[in-house]
């Protein structure tokens, strides 16, 4: 007998190796709001598979939660149920030797006291309280509801003008989306399942590349009424768009040169390419909209509209600026990353030549500046942040990016101060060493570590850790502000302010381009209801039926990013679309959940809104 | 991007032929044509249980799933279209196995009581298990047990429910009344009332269409046939039962007499059975007609916002008082004829017979399940203070009731109505039909404004299966604009299209059920067919064989208002012949006056 042997892999654990990563990738797919009790059965069952048998609680207490837990979904629980449920449960979690049983015990006490509401419901009408699933689950992704399968067949189908006629039924920005979305909808996209979510970004994208020259939406009739709409940023320009088509004449006030807002005055050109946004801009103008450039509205000018128009869309955006309140923040060569992406937004480059700049930050914006930093010549460009590179908010390919191109990240770094050389300019920023640990808000929360203070020597330093709105001017007129965000009703009106809406990063807080079209959208359909129309806004294009194959593995096509040693020298686009045959491959990848599964119940799609 | 309709098909323009090969026959069929019909085409059945067509068609049950040649998995066979050169296989080994073993899943949690059950015999899921051969069960039955109000007229027993979701698209798409909802969710779906509601508070029309569109015994009556037993062997009772105008096309379907069964043999068959009194709705629909155009010509003179809108449909009626209560001041007044006749035979019929209304037993066989409802409104006592019709059966009932007395219909003779209340004329008749009573109102009103008989189907404009058609008339230099919707989807939106001004008419007809009484939610159940057509042409052809063809020549109306009311619209006629739609309350009605209270906002706060 040999003392050790060599590990290999039994084929029962290679079976159980590929059942692991299924059931990781099918968890992976954010689920269809499931029915609470039904899930919470279903994880307390899957954590009393992994239970070694030693401990009662584990061994014998998760198997009688789940038949307590199936008790309330058959029907046959009563209120006592509910309470005993909570109470083996917390029994699991307080007595249990290891985190096996302990935290699934903890899991099932969040799940039967967060949904406690779902439990009695099941309790006492047999019914589960919350909402139907949507049916198809891209498009429940979509923060607009965008008719993803539809398009996505319609491209596989070659029908590419169809495609986006189809997108601007939801959102009138496809071109933008197709290159900047966040793509919530891959995050549900059911082909994850199988392997990996379709490029639905990449897809839209490739539509809007082979679209030709768009058809004209139909416009309804002139309703001669009149709707003002504040900021020409997506969800300004989204709002105006819709209620245009609706037969209203609408006007946007946009206070700098530009329409665009965030769009422009945020999202670097390397990813958003100025002429592909006006292009998109200038369709949605070209159906009607009257535009005012350079014209801020205050208060005393928003009082004057309301007079002036029969309905006002407040759009401002969210432009103002963050500070670290650290010393030194003050000294030429500190800026905010908003005011350092509205000069390049408004075409004024700045020079970093031969600089070393730190960028404070660790969301999206901050990677905009940092890699708009080495396209303004930096030689160096920092990225500084307090917690870990995997905690920030910016999106993976973000980061990525900024890394290839030489941004340098170093993370678990808190800036103290910032110090100034003999000439009072910025000579360097001080930071604290920190060491992540527990959670504080969901999120690991980072503490200063036993470690001295550091210098990192710079140039300049951007600040880039969050946008404020600057809602201040308003809150005189009695438009409710809460964390200087405009409170609206959920339909976007503000009832203090009759015929007063608003909606986008100024009611949100800064989000992303999909929730301001969104909330653009909302508000257009309930402006439209205020003035006393009813207009719908209706699919007019016929989707291709499914066809009939089998969907064997088949992997995602990435879009291509242009060689970082050479993108980084300008703002020229960075990412190359997909290619035809990439795209006709993609689009075939679709399971078609509009038409298989629960999508056929309604037909796949909303025909109108 | 804006406008008003939009017909949008997935299936597309079929116009493209395809080929393909099923089960080693080929067929060629166009574009676009479900798997599912090619099969049939091609000689292959394959069955089917959700499936509806163009209602349901969301490949639920799978037990229609067949074999596409090149393909691992099955497809369903019913919402997916033919592929050109596609070999389909109806049979193979797989296809045996998936359609078997779905079938037994489903047995496994179903009631499968059969021989106590309703829909044993006429059963999709039976019939698909007989055909498969199933014998023994391997799994364990499991049964959801829930509760139901079984005093209500509509019954759903989920312990016998396939969730097919077909009551629910019955009810959102064709009657707009969102009453079925998927209730649970994954493993437990569950179908019942949308949000876990109790029937008893949500706006149930009680149009039986989901009971008429259910495969399987999960939705049926309220069954009162043992209610009429009692009365039929009470020595101290009179029996009067009074049938409405289209039962005469669908009561025989049992005995294969099918549209053109006709009055006779039934009245001959309910005779036998020992009814004293065997009348006719026909003649109430006739005189329903004297009292709304009478009602009709007023209404056009008093300049109201809104139509006059027919109130013989019990359903449609609900409908109105619970979704559109802006227009139910201007829904006619007048009863149903099942209600005018209930009002008739415990007044004037029974004074003529010398009864005592108190031991009259008043039954009604009618097409419809809101009968039941209606029947038993508290205000609808006028003649005696007793109800006015004491028992409302379905065609269905009446089919179970004959069949447990063992009536052996095909020897029976023919047999008329006992007088003189027997004989309607063929407007009466078509009361049963969709636009049938727009076109017996207007052969009356146009009698009564120019004096001269009506020529004959010189208002068939009204006629047909369109879902909301519109006509114009000239009645002695007036121009009368009539609409007729039926479906209750239909009269949604025509209900909407008045209110927003969108349309205007003079007097507008609403029948609940698709193509009216003759496709009625108490008519016997023929799965995946309807019979609304077919039945109504079968009334349209008994209205060209009546002596009489307009309501204001019939001998039997003229004998009640020369003997008993005087005059249409006179004080008893309205006592007795009219009714007050406030006076009863939908669910709908209840929480709009509790929110319009006073105190109601303090309470909200």
């Amino acid at each position: 007998m040999a003392r050790f042997h060599l590990l290999e892999l039994t084929p029962e654990q290679k079976v159980m190796d590929e059942l692991h990563a299924s059931v990781g990738r099918r968890l992976e797919v954010s689920s269809l709001a499931p029915c609470p009790v039904e899930f919470t059965m279903s994880f307390v069952n899957m954590c009393a598979t992994q239970s070694c048998g030693k401990c009662t609680p584990c061994r014998v207490g998760l198997r009688a939660l789940r038949h307590l837990l199936s008790d309330v979904l058959t029907g046959t629980a009563t209120m006592a149920t509910i309470d005993e449920i909570e109470r083996l449960a917390q029994t699991a979690y307080l007595s249990s030797d290891c985190a096996i049983g302990y935290e699934a015990g903890a899991m099932a006490l969040r799940a039967v006291r967060g949904f406690r509401d779902d439990f009695v419901s099941h309790v006492s009408h047999n019914s589960c309280a919350s909402a139907l699933a949507p049916s198809v689950p891209c498009v429940a992704g979509c923060p607009a509801g965008v008719d993803v399968p539809g398009y996505l067949a319609l491209v596989r189908a070659g029908r590419c003008a169809d495609a986006v006629r189809l997108i601007r039924k939801d959102n009138p920005f496809p071109l933008v989306c197709g290159l900047v979305c966040e793509h919530p909808c891959e995050r549900n996209c059911r082909r994850g399942m199988v392997d990996d979510p379709i490029n639905i970004r990449a897809l839209k994208r490739f539509a809007c590349e082979h679209e030709g020259t768009p058809e004209e939406p139909a416009r309804a009739a002139s309703t001669g009424k009149r709707v003002c709409v504040v900021g020409g940023g997506p969800a300004g320009l989204s709002c105006a768009y819709y209620l245009t088509l609706m037969g209203h004449e609408v006007t946007v006030f946009e206070a700098r040169h530009h329409l665009g807002g965030m769009l422009r005055y945020g999202i670097p050109a390397y990813r958003l390419p100025r002429e592909r946004l006006d292009q998109e801009i200038g369709w949605i103008v070209g159906q009607g909209v009257t535009v005012r450039m350079d014209e801020k509205v205050d208060a005393a000018g928003l009082a004057r509209l309301r007079e002036e128009y029969d309905a006002v869309y407040l759009a401002i955006g969210a432009h103002g600026d963050k500070k670290l309140d650290i010393a030194g923040e003050g000294l030429p060569g500190v800026e905010s990353a908003v005011d350092m992406l509205r000069s390049i937004g408004d075409g004024e480059m700045p020079d970093f030549s031969g600089q070393h700049v730190c960028v404070v930050g660790g969301g999206n914006v901050a990677m905009d500046v940092a890699r708009s930093s080495v396209r303004c010549g930096a030689e160096r460009v920092y990225i500084v942040y307090r917690r870990r590179a995997c905690d920030m908010t910016a999106q993976d390919e973000e980061i990525e990016g900024a890394r290839a191109e030489g941004c340098e990240i170093l993370e678990l770094n808190a800036p103290v101060r910032i110090e100034a050389d003999s000439e009072g300019r910025v000579a360097g920023l001080v930071v604290q060493p920190q060491l992540i640990g527990g959670h504080r808000g969901g999120r690991p929360a980072p503490r200063p570590a036993s470690a001295p203070e550091r210098t990192i020597a710079c140039d300049r330093v951007v600040v880039a850790i969050g946008q404020a709105i600057e809602s201040a001017p308003f809150e005189g007129l009695g438009i409710p502000t809460s964390w200087g965000r405009i409170s609206t009703q959920t339909d976007a009106s503000i009832p203090e302010l009759e015929g007063v809406f608003s909606g986008g990063d100024c009611q949100t807080g800064p989000a992303t381009v999909i929730k301001a079209i969104n909330a653009g959208k909302v508000a257009a359909g309930n402006i439209d209801n205020y003035l006393g129309f009813d207009h719908r806004i209706e699919l007019d294009v016929d989707v291709p039926a499914p066809q009939l194959e089998d969907m064997g593995h088949c992997a995602r096509c990435e879009t291509i990013l242009r060689e970082a040693g050479e993108r980084k020298r300008n703002f020229e686009e960075i990412e190359r679309g997909l290619t035809p045959e990439e795209a006709l491959q993609e689009s075939s990848r679709c399971l078609r959940c509009d038409h298989f599964g629960f999508g056929a119940f309604r037909g796949g799609r909303e025909i109108q809104w | 991007m804006v406008g008003h309709e939009h017909e949008q098909g997935e299936r597309g323009v079929a116009t493209k032929a395809v080929s393909l090969v099923v089960d080693g026959m080929p067929v060629t069929v166009p574009a676009g044509t479900s798997i599912l019909d090619a099969c049939r085409a091609a000689g292959s059945k394959v069955p089917t249980l959700c499936y509806l067509r163009e209602l349901n068609e969301i490949g639920s049950c799978r037990v229609c799933v067949v074999e596409v040649k090149g393909r691992e998995r099955l497809v369903a066979s019913c919402n997916n279209c033919v592929e050109e050169g596609m070999e389909v296989l109806t049979n193979s080994p797989k296809v045996r196995c998936a359609r078997r073993e779905n079938v037994l899943l489903l047995l496994s949690q179903h009631d499968a009581t059969c021989t106590t059950c309703v829909r044993s015999g006429n059963c999709s899921l039976q019939e698909v298990s007989n055909d498969l051969g199933l014998v023994g069960m391997p799994y364990p039955t499991i049964l959801p047990h829930g509760s139901w109000p079984q005093g209500f007229p509509l019954i759903r027993n989920n312990d016998k429910c396939i969730r097919c979701m077909r009551c629910i698209q019955v009810c959102d798409k064709v009657q707009a009344s969102h009453v079925w909802g998927i209730t649970n969710r994954a493993t437990h779906t569950t179908v019942d009332v949308a949000d876990g509601a109790s029937i008893l508070n949500v706006d149930c029309t009680l149009c039986g269409q989901c009971i008429t569109h259910c495969p399987v015994g999960a939705l049926r009556e309220r069954d009162d046939v043992s209610r009429v037993y009692d009365a039929l062997q009470d020595p101290e009772v009179t029996t009067v039962v009074q049938i409405a105008p289209s039962v005469r096309t669908s009561w025989g379907d049992h005995w294969g007499l099918g549209e053109t069964a006709g009055m006779g043999r039934l009245v001959s068959a309910l005779r036998h059975m020992g009814f004293d009194y065997v009348v006719n709705t026909d003649v109430a629909a006739d005189l329903t007609i004297m009292e709304e155009g009478t009602e009709l010509l007023r209404h056009l003179g008093e300049g109201r916002p809104y139509p006059l809108m027919t109130s013989c449909c019990p359903a449609w009626v609900r409908f109105v008082k619970a979704h559109h209560p802006e227009l139910v001041d201007d829904v006619s007044t007048s009863k149903s004829p099942q209600q005018m006749f209930g009002a008739v035979v415990k007044s004037y019929y029974a004074q003529l017979l010398g009864l005592d209304p108190h031991k009259v037993f008043s039954l009604s066989i009618m097409p419809c399940v809101a009968k039941k409802a209606e029947c038993a409104y508290p205000n609808m006592n006028d003649a005696c203070g007793d109800p006015d019709v004491d028992c409302a059966l379905t065609v269905r009932e009446l089919e179970r009731l004959l069949r447990a007395d063992h009536v052996d219909v095909a020897s029976l003779g023919e047999e008329p109505f006992d007088e003189p209340l027997g004989v309607g004329t063929g407007a009466g008749i078509i009361f049963g039909a969709t636009g049938g009573v727009m076109e017996a109102a207007l052969r009356t009103a146009h009698y009564l404004v120019s004096g001269r008989p009506p020529k004959d189907d010189m208002f068939g404009d009204v006629r047909g299966l369109e879902g909301w058609k519109e006509a114009s008339f000239d009645l002695a230099g007036t121009t009368l604009r009539v609409a007729v919707a039926h479906g209750l989807a239909n009269a949604d939106a025509l209900c909407k299209a008045l209110v927003s001004g969108e349309a205007q008419y003079d007097f507008v007809e609403v029948m609940a059920c698709p193509g009216g009484c003759v496709g009625g939610g108490g008519q016997p159940i023929h799965e995946g067919q309807e019979l609304a057509g077919v039945r109504g042409q079968a009334l349209y052809g008994f209205d060209r064989r009546s002596e009489w063809r307009n309501s204001y020549e019939s001998p039997a109306v003229r004998r009640c208002y020369e003997e008993f009311f005087g005059e249409p619209n006179s004080e008893l006629a309205e006592e007795l012949l009219h009714t007050d739609l406030r006076a009863w309350k939908m669910p709908a009605e209840w929480i709009r006056e509790a929110e319009s209270a006073p105190d109601a906002a303090l309470a909200r706060r």
